[in-house]
């Protein structure tokens, strides 16, 4: 390893800005004016993106994730998270689990099998494998430009695409992704299920061919998300694994949450089909048992 | 199969799983899993672990998004979450199998049929005693391969179990990539066609050239 050189060259000991703690201090401390256009909004109150209506002392979360980048936040029963595609090119790959409980967890082939429909729309369930609600879309101006199927990404797929896909370089791949963004919450690789994609698209054909939907997205597209339980929301925004072109193309993704209320049995969705209903019960069920909650 | 292929194969194994019972094994790399539909139309609720790092393990959406194509036929190359091949389906007389309607339990089931069939038995029930027999648990469930089940997709994206494609003595091979720890849950569903209404014992073989 070759030996890299300060600001003064190697082995020298003249004065630059950080050469005294006091200098690197000041140095630190400079940065923190600087505007960046990806992190977190903190207090979540100063954001300036919140809806019309919503009372920025109820704002939970704002962050805006970069390209290739990731977020994770235990949101409360009831928080509406919205989640909007800015430039239109984004691809927000999701892990749900249940804050309290991490062991109860996004099950794709429970959602799109149980509801009987493989597309994710307005009014579509994200259930867990406890036959409970994790989350539910009660806004989707994309039209249902999901993908429940595909997954996410491997450092084995971004480099046989991208010639690398390690975190640390150009190509992120989301599937390490969700590694580092959950292991701060104590979880593992192996707790890495499969995982929905929102604002990307794939349709299945009848003889099973999937087909990557090439339409350039909306910038602006928004998802509603509303926290049927305590969870714990992941975020990847890496590219479509089906995405076709050559290039590493992705765009930020905008991230605001802030309180509400769980879907009731006086809301339509509640009894939109007997299979959600009956979610809805079990989820409810489960709140006797003081779990659900934050 | 054909005779030139009998002499060249040894039996290490030959067992028959009962109707609605867990099962599991090690298949060495370079040996073949044979599954054998006994009575036609049973679904094989399958899950595959790298036997060194059980953390990979079969993945579906990394299967069929290699394939480009959510059915599995002779030649399909079922992958780990971390993109390795751990096995190859080399032969099969079902003409496709499923990779998306994952395993029935009692709670899903609780939503699929009503409060009522939360006592029955389940494959997802099978798979958490199968894995307890290994130390792994509930965090090592993931969506499985369904041998023998057919899940079509309507072009509005309706999807549902419908009647089976299988038959009496149908069968599939599955070479192994890797050593693998297989997971099987012989599936004890009752309320869908996926068993044709009746779970039924399917046998497995292990095979290595001789």
């Amino acid at each position: 390893m070759t030996r890299k050189a300060g600001p003064n060259g190697p082995g020298t000991h003249a004065v630059s800005t950080t050469s005294t703690t006091r200098g690197a201090q000041e140095h630190a401390r400079a940065q923190a004016a600087s505007l960046v256009e990806y992190g977190p909004t903190i207090p979540a109150a100063g954001a300036h993106d919140l809806p019309p209506g919503i009372d920025p002392a109820t704002a939970l979360w704002a962050e805006t994730v970069a390209p290739g980048g990731y977020a994770a936040r235990v949101l409360p029963r009831g928080t509406i998270l919205r989640i909007v595609d800015v430039d239109g090119d984004a691809c927000a790959n999701l892990l749900v689990f249940s804050a309290r409980r991490p062991t109860e967890r996004l099950n794709v082939a429970d959602t799109v099998k149980v509801q009987w429909q493989a597309y994710l729309a307005e009014g579509a369930l994200l259930l867990s494998d406890m036959g409970r609600v994790l989350l539910s879309i009660v806004t989707d101006t994309t039209g249902g430009r999901h993908d429940a199927l595909c997954g996410v990404s491997t450092l084995t797929a971004n480099v046989a695409k991208y010639g690398s896909g390690d975190v640390s370089g150009p190509h992120p791949n989301g599937r390490d992704r969700f590694a580092v963004a959950i292991a701060k919450y104590g979880l593992e690789r192996r707790d890495i299920a499969p995982s929905v994609n929102l604002f990307k698209h794939v349709r299945v054909a009848p003889d099973g061919g999937l087909h990557f939907d090439t339409t350039p997205g909306i910038p602006g597209g928004t998802v509603e998300l509303r926290a049927e339980q305590a969870v714990l929301v992941v975020v990847a925004d890496t590219p479509h694994v089906l995405d076709p072109r050559p290039e590493y193309t992705v765009t930020a993704l905008r991230i605001t949450a802030w309180a509400g209320s769980a879907t009731g049995p006086d809301d339509p969705l509640w009894r939109a089909t007997p299979e959600g209903e009956r979610a809805f019960r079990n989820t409810e069920d489960a709140l006797l048992e003081g779990g659900l909650d934050v | 199969m054909s005779d030139a292929e009998v002499h060249t194969v040894r039996v290490v194994l030959d067992e028959v799983i009962p109707a609605r019972a867990p099962w599991a094994g090690v298949v060495a790399r370079g040996q073949t899993l044979r599954i054998v539909d006994l009575a036609g139309n049973q679904a094989v609720d399958f899950l595959v672990y790298n036997d060194h790092d059980p953390a990979e393990r079969y993945s579906a959406p990394d299967t069929i998004t290699a394939q480009g194509n959510i059915f599995l036929v002779q030649g399909s190359v079922l992958r780990s979450n971390e993109g390795a091949a751990m096995m190859t389906l080399t032969a099969t007389t079902c003409e496709r199998h499923d990779t998306i309607g994952g395993a029935c339990s009692k709670e899903s089931n609780t939503l699929r049929y009503g409060f009522h069939t939360r006592h029955q038995h389940a494959c997802v029930e099978n798979f958490l005693l199968a894995h307890s027999w290994r130390g792994m648990g509930k965090r090592d469930m993931t969506s499985n391969v369904n041998w023998f089940m057919n899940v079509p997709v309507d072009p509005d994206g309706t999807l549902g179990i419908i009647d089976g494609i299988s038959a009496p003595g149908l069968s599939l091979g599955l070479r192994a990539e890797m050593d693998v720890l297989v997971v099987i849950s012989n599936c004890p569903q009752i309320n869908n066609p996926c068993n044709n209404f009746d779970p039924t014992p399917v046998r497995v073989v292990v095979e290595e050239p001789g």
